[in-house]
């Protein structure tokens, strides 16, 4: 529990990203994103339009969603534009 | 060497604005800075806000969602307050004791740009400050509960201009800020939208690398505000885009130029429908409204296009 003692004078925040410590996951209330990775073609457009950064990337390629930020908006569901006509994000029911 | 504009060399970028912040699930506000930080991934950069959804859900209490030195004064001085920051890094550098290549950025709400901060907005813009502004509009004052702002629509549903038997919802237009912050003269001003993100981030980048004061207002739907779904933040605003009620253009020194020519004008109705602060104009006897919304948009579009042939450089060898 942080005192008004630990606050720097001017209400300065000391630390850059110090959100991180809030996982907004939480939030999530019935639907939750399930990635299909055999759908994806890697266009990263989900990585690009997740309002949470709940997308990680590495070298280029996706990877698996970190539940621990997402909010279940949907978003990358519906922009996603899958192969061959299948999906390769999905939003199925939650899971608490 | 500049980063090049596509996904996998800006995946391998760190995104300077983290998770954790508390703006609302589907908000489109985290996307848009988000995309112009990336833009900006070249530069160590220097953001103010002023007061609005983004700066209240991403700086609460010891918790800041900011990987980049951030500055919040109040709701109608972050365009002053950034020209003071400009002005000291000027001075510094002149005196020696600073050599990095720093860029400003405001990133403010239809809000703190369109009614509360437009004076300290084109006062900045008039003292020539080196830096970019950038105004993500969602079209009311969302933070506070959806009170309608100079950037609301005609007719749309606010809790301060509630549509009902008195009145359809918001019945003034709105005000266009970009063609006013084109009038201040400035060397860039642009309009973009998350939904054509190579666009957006190509001003961005045009934007920064220009010195003196810029300009870019961004679409940024807001679900709650909206009565819209929590995944259509993108979808709405490339509907946005290609019903042309909200144009990508430029105006680079004088010069008009749109960015993004829908191929297909589509109905303003398709863009209506999707929201539910419109949903009263889809009740009988109310099919006028649409009509006038579109005639409105349709007037707005065709100005826009004579703008762009009437500043175009003329080529010599045509004449």
């Amino acid at each position: 529990m942080i005192g008004w003692k630990d606050i720097p004078p001017g209400m300065v925040i000391l630390e850059a990203g110090s959100a991180l410590k809030v996982k907004t996951g939480s939030w999530r209330a019935a639907y939750r994103p399930k990635w299909i990775e055999e759908n994806c073609i890697h266009c990263l457009l989900c990585w690009l339009y997740c309002p949470d950064n709940s997308v990680k990337v590495k070298n280029g390629k996706r990877e698996e969603f970190d539940y621990d930020y997402c909010k279940g908006c949907g978003i990358c569901a519906l922009e996603c534009p899958g192969k061959k006509g299948k999906k390769a994000i999905v939003m199925e029911e939650e899971v608490k | 060497m500049a980063t090049p504009i596509n996904l996998k060399e800006l995946s391998k970028q760190e995104v300077r604005f983290t998770a954790g912040h508390r703006l609302c699930a589907g908000c489109a506000a985290p996307i848009v800075v988000k995309m112009v930080l990336l833009a900006a991934c070249d530069y160590p950069v220097v953001v103010a806000s002023s007061t609005g959804c983004l700066e209240v859900s991403s700086c609460i209490s010891t918790y800041t969602a900011w990987k980049v030195p951030w500055i919040h004064n109040a709701f109608e001085n972050a365009a002053a307050t950034l020209s003071g920051v400009e002005s000291m890094y000027r001075a510094l550098k002149k005196r020696g004791k600073i050599d990095k290549d720093i860029k400003f950025i405001a990133i403010c709400g239809d809000g703190g740009s369109y009614d509360i901060g437009f004076q300290s907005l084109s006062g900045a813009m008039e003292r020539g400050h080196d830096m970019l502004y950038v105004c993500y509009d969602n079209g009311a004052y969302m933070n506070t509960g959806i009170q309608r702002s100079g950037a609301t629509p005609t007719f749309a549903d606010t809790t301060t201009c509630p549509a009902g038997v008195v009145i359809p919802g918001k019945p003034q237009q709105r005000k266009d800020l970009t063609r006013i912050m084109a009038a201040h003269g400035l060397p860039y001003v642009a309009q973009a939208s998350p939904s054509h993100w190579p666009d957006l981030m190509k001003k961005v980048r045009k934007a920064i690398e220009i010195s003196g004061p810029k300009f870019i207002n961004i679409f940024t739907p807001c679900n709650r505000g909206w009565r819209s779904r929590t995944d259509d933040a993108i979808m709405l605003s490339r509907l946005a885009v290609e019903t042309c009620f909200w144009p990508l253009y430029e105006v680079e020194e004088g010069i008009t130029r749109i960015t993004v020519k829908p191929r297909d004008k589509r109905p303003i109705v398709e863009f209506l429908k999707a929201q539910g602060r419109f949903k009263h104009l889809f009740e009988p006897g109310k099919e006028k409204m649409i009509e006038q919304l579109q005639e409105m948009i349709d007037k707005n579009w065709e100005r826009l296009l004579k703008e762009e042939e009437m500043t175009s450089p003329k080529d010599e060898g045509n004449e």
